[in-house]
């Protein structure tokens, strides 16, 4: 690799191993585990099945998708919080992560038992096993920045895994936690990610590129508004008042101007779906202020009211002088009809009504 | 369970049973987290006690307190990652109730069409993808070879419609990842959230359902983009049936005696689904009415008896009892938010209008208080019972009320006849016009719950096309908006009643100066993996598994305790709530079990301690 930047994708990866430990223990709805069983670029069993090149072969411990259970589910997971993990690991986690300390007894969030018979609290795993994983992944709003299990009024202290672990936290081998954020996760937003980390680990791709919030910057890097095929009507002023119209949602709530997401253009999956673009307003569920920095979500943003309102007047304009256009180019030019003369510009010498025939010559048909 | 391995107990008295702790904690392959807790009878092979067990507390009912109701379906979808969606449709069902408006005809075909897609993506997953595991070659081989040897001389009676010759070809298929039927279901899952998507925008946690309507875009192309993927399921689902079929008595067949296994009284609840447009106006005072008309009938059967149809007395008769859930009492100092409702009914302080939440995170104690669920019954006022009602994994009941309720009929693609449930699959590209015929079962148990599951496979598909051409017209006739305006009243109640994919769900809402002043959503885990109750009456897991025959031939560390978790899987859980087995100490198990430690131990019953 240091030959050359560029890395052969034939060449055997650098790490020929890698576990994933999954935890979904954390105040979640797993709705990310289901999400991502939806990828298809590249889809779960593509990286498990190697039929990416130049991966290296990937050990999946996941609580939804286990052959085993219990106890034998749980081997993996000890090993690793005891350090003794045969191979490196990329730590996932998915939910928010409790409060712990906030209570004299009992837990919020546990998996598997002790041998005193009480849970293993979910904090617990992550002290342990983010000490020695080689990468640590926040799946989702709530394992990111604390989601709707941290919103205001919640019992457990509820927060994101880079408040809980630090937001300066690195693991071993040096790298930040990753988030990736979205209520529930698009599916192969995550995946896309992992197979990035995969590349890393195996060698072929440089430190995963993260903005502050540590996402993925390729990913994350655009708001809502800028992909969405609803921002035409929202440059011509044209504003839906109903739920059910083509419209520009944002008088309905949309927050897509100022939500990072890539969902309104990418799709929920196989293009299909999404939010404001297919007329679900933009409840920025991606973003670290979610969900309270949004609510009342069926509400216009304070914002929206403003920027909207400006472009009232150059959209009516616009939106005016483009229907003149259009009604124009809506029709097709005059040339396009059957009379008998030929109206298009050019003039035929050769035939044309009144022509001399043109001669007939040995070879021409 | 402190120490692991046996229980014994020298005061114990006649019950000389040897018993084996065993935990299972995390169940893997179900969404959330669950733990099952049992005492197992190896003498006798069978389980003795079961106790389930939850492990995560969130808070919704507490943080949702003063929050704009308009928000609820948006924050309720989040309770569940697999059928976040159900829970935001019941939401927006008891959200029209209290804002008192009635969304278009159109918009409540759509979302039955979500909600459709949603059913057969799910269960398709759930079957074929965690329950099939159980089911499948490497599993089988582990836990009862010989079976597995049975599967492979055994003919799968219909391979002309599935493919696989033998029992075991099926097995084989469902091994995990490098299983043709494995993967085709991951495949299967995929496009049917496709259909889901074209209806309510995102899979789990939709972005187009409002109260008062949807805010999809409804046109031709939308409608065809559904149907196309439907045809290619329906497809599917003429092989899946049969196959599930084939596997599932062969299993009836192979181990004689398997009918027990999961095995329990019939306690089944259903709160109904897909709405009729044409008479539902979610006004509780017509309920009755409307619920009686809603495409999955809404219903109690007690003892294979049709108790009730009526949403009304349904939801008079919930309670909430505690008993073993980390939870304090509110039946003293709770607020009663809903004095009667508004037919003049009075409301119990235990109902999920009236609930008060308030946590107390203490230690798990299996003698005690051991989970964050709490206990939903029914009180059956015919006998003074609170009947620890299942949902059967949810397909189980929701057949099974419909067939009795006998009164759906959606032209002729599902119809129920009293004694069944008869669905017609159209005629497909590489298959024929297909009926097929559920009939109510013997049992409610472990393999009728997981069979019951394909057939509602097939009704949700059937009921898609009715739903379809229901759709066609409207948009056809030009009809096409798809919500209605509304306002926040100072104050109002509300009740939303639907199936979630697992069973029976229903979301309680009081408002007061336009806030959130009370909500309780009740999904189907909570009544399914509830643990003892205030009257000692254990939840369906827990009644279930215990006394289930145990067929595994594998012992010591290979145990897998397959046919608990067969069963616990058979309920569909999730468990963003819980129940978990817990193998005390897989070490003092061998111990148990080695030739030099033959000695009876003396079991004193759980229920005198």
């Amino acid at each position: 690799m240091a030959d050359s930047p560029i890395r052969s994708l034939m060449q055997s990866p650098a790490v020929p191993e890698v576990d994933i430990l999954w935890i979904t223990a954390g105040l979640s709805c797993d709705g990310d585990s289901i999400s991502i069983t939806a990828a298809t670029q590249p889809s779960l069993e593509d990286v498990l099945l190697g039929a990416l090149p130049g991966l290296p072969k990937v050990n999946l411990h996941h609580p939804v998708l286990a052959y085993e259970t219990g106890e034998a589910f749980l081997v993996p997971f000890h090993r690793a919080a005891r350090g003794e993990s045969p191979r490196p690991y990329v730590l996932v986690i998915e939910g928010s992560v409790p409060n712990e300390s906030i209570k004299e007894e009992g837990f919020w969030a546990g998996l598997g038992t002790d041998a005193e018979g009480q849970p293993i609290t979910t904090c617990t795993w992550i002290d342990q096993l983010s000490k020695h994983a080689w990468g640590v992944v926040a799946i989702g709003t709530c394992a990111t920045y604390g989601g709707i299990h941290a919103m205001s009024g919640n019992p457990t202290g509820a927060m994101g895994l880079c408040d809980y672990l630090g937001w300066d936290f690195k693991t071993g081998a040096g790298l930040p936690i990753v988030c990736v954020p979205g209520c529930p996760v698009q599916p192969d937003n995550f995946m896309e990610t992992l197979l990035y980390l995969l590349y890393q680990a195996a060698g072929l791709s440089p430190m995963i590129p993260l903005d502050h919030a540590h996402r993925p910057r390729w990913l994350f890097s655009q708001t809502v508004h800028e992909g969405c095929d609803r921002g035409g009507y929202y440059e011509q002023g044209d504003f839906a008042a109903e739920v059910g119209s083509r419209k520009c949602i944002v008088k309905l709530g949309c927050w897509g101007p100022v939500v990072l997401c890539n969902v309104g253009r990418r799709g929920w999956m196989a293009g299909i779906g999404g939010c404001p673009n297919v007329g679900g307003i933009c409840i920025g569920c991606t973003m670290p202020g979610f969900p309270d920095k949004f609510m009342p979500f069926m509400q216009e943003p304070p914002g929206a009211i403003m920027s909207s309102a400006a472009i009232l007047m150059y959209g009516r304009t616009v939106r005016a002088l483009r229907n003149f256009t259009k009604s124009s180019l809506d029709r097709e030019p005059i040339w396009r009809n059957r009379k008998p003369q030929l109206t298009t510009g050019y003039q035929p010498t050769t035939y044309g009504k009144g022509q001399a025939k043109a001669p007939t010559t040995e070879g021409q048909s | 369970m402190s120490e692991g391995g046996i229980t014994g107990g020298a005061a114990g008295g006649q019950d000389t049973r040897q018993l084996v702790d065993m935990s299972w904690d995390p169940i893997t392959r179900i969404v959330g987290s669950l733990g099952i807790h049992t005492k197992i009878d190896f003498g006798k092979n069978e389980v003795a006690e079961c106790w389930s067990t939850s492990s995560i507390f969130r808070g919704y009912s507490i943080f949702m307190k003063g929050k704009d109701p308009r928000d609820a379906h948006f924050i309720t979808s989040r309770i569940c990652g697999i059928c976040g969606d159900n829970h935001a449709t019941c939401s927006v069902y008891a959200q029209n109730m209290a804002y008192g408006i009635k969304p278009p005809h159109l918009a409540e075909w759509l979302i039955n069409l979500g909600e459709a897609a949603e059913y057969m993506f799910d269960h398709n997953l759930f079957q074929d993808n965690l329950v099939g595991v159980d089911f499948c070659e490497k599993m089988v081989r582990a836990t009862n070879p010989g079976v597995f040897e049975q599967a492979e001389k055994t003919d799968a009676p219909g391979a002309e419609h599935h493919g696989y010759k033998k029992i075991a070809d099926i097995m084989r298929a469902l091994n995990p990842f490098t299983g043709e039927l494995y993967r085709e279901a991951l495949h299967v899952s995929r496009y049917t959230r496709e259909m889901f998507c074209l209806m309510e925008g995102r899979h789990v946690h939709p972005s187009t359902l409002y109260p008062g309507g949807i805010g999809t875009v409804p046109t031709v192309q939308l409608l065809t983009d559904y149907l196309t993927r439907l045809m290619k399921y329906v497809e599917f689902v003429k092989k899946i049936v049969p196959l599930h079929d084939d596997l599932f008595n062969f299993f009836y067949e192979a181990l004689p005696g398997y009918e027990q296994v999961g095995n329990r009284r019939v306690l089944l609840g259903c709160w109904g689904s897909f709405q009729n447009p044409e008479t539902c106006d979610f006004k509780y005072e017509n309920m009755a009415m409307w619920g009686g008309d809603m495409f999955v009938t809404p219903g109690i059967v007690v003892d294979g008896k049709l108790v009730t149809t009526d949403l009304v007395k349904i939801n008079l008769g919930i309670r909430i009892l505690l008993g073993s859930s980390f939870y304090d009492d509110w039946e003293d100092s709770g607020e009663l938010f809903v004095k009667h409702d508004p037919l003049g009914n009075p409301v119990d302080k235990r109902h999920p209008w009236n609930q008060t939440t308030t946590p107390r995170p203490q230690k798990r104690d299996l003698k005690n208080k051991y989970t964050w669920v709490m206990s939903p019954r029914w009180l059956d006022d015919r006998t003074g019972d609170h009947l620890a009602l299942d949902t059967g994994g949810g397909p189980l009941a929701r057949l099974w009320t419909t067939a009795l309720a006998n009164t759906v009929d959606m032209n002729g693609y599902v119809k129920a006849t009293g004694k069944g449930v008869e669905i017609l699959l159209p005629k497909t590209a590489g298959k024929p016009e297909t009926k097929l015929n559920w009939q109510i079962p013997k049992w409610s148990n472990t393999i009728e719950r997981n069979r019951a599951r394909s057939y509602f496979q097939a009704y949700a598909a059937a009921s898609a096309f009715y739903f379809l051409e229901h759709a066609f017209a409207e948009i056809n006739a030009g009809r096409t908006q798809t919500s209605v305006p509304f306002t926040v009243p100072d104050e109002a109640i509300g009740c939303g009643f639907h199936e979630a994919v697992r069973g029976v769900l229903s979301h309680h809402l009081v408002i007061r100066d336009k806030k959130i002043a009370n909500y309780h959503p009740y999904p189907p885990t909570p009544w399914n993996a509830s643990p003892r109750d205030s009257f000692g009456t254990p939840g369906p897991y827990e009644d279930a598994v215990t006394g289930t025959p145990l067929f595994e031939e594998s012992r010591g560390d290979d145990f897998k305790g397959i046919d608990i978790m067969r069963t616990v899987r058979s309920f569909d859980p999730c468990l963003p709530c819980g129940v978990h087995m817990y193998l005390g100490g897989g070490k003092e198990l061998l111990v148990r079990h080695s030739p030099t430690l033959g000695a009876q131990i003396a079991y004193e019953p759980e229920s005198s301690k």
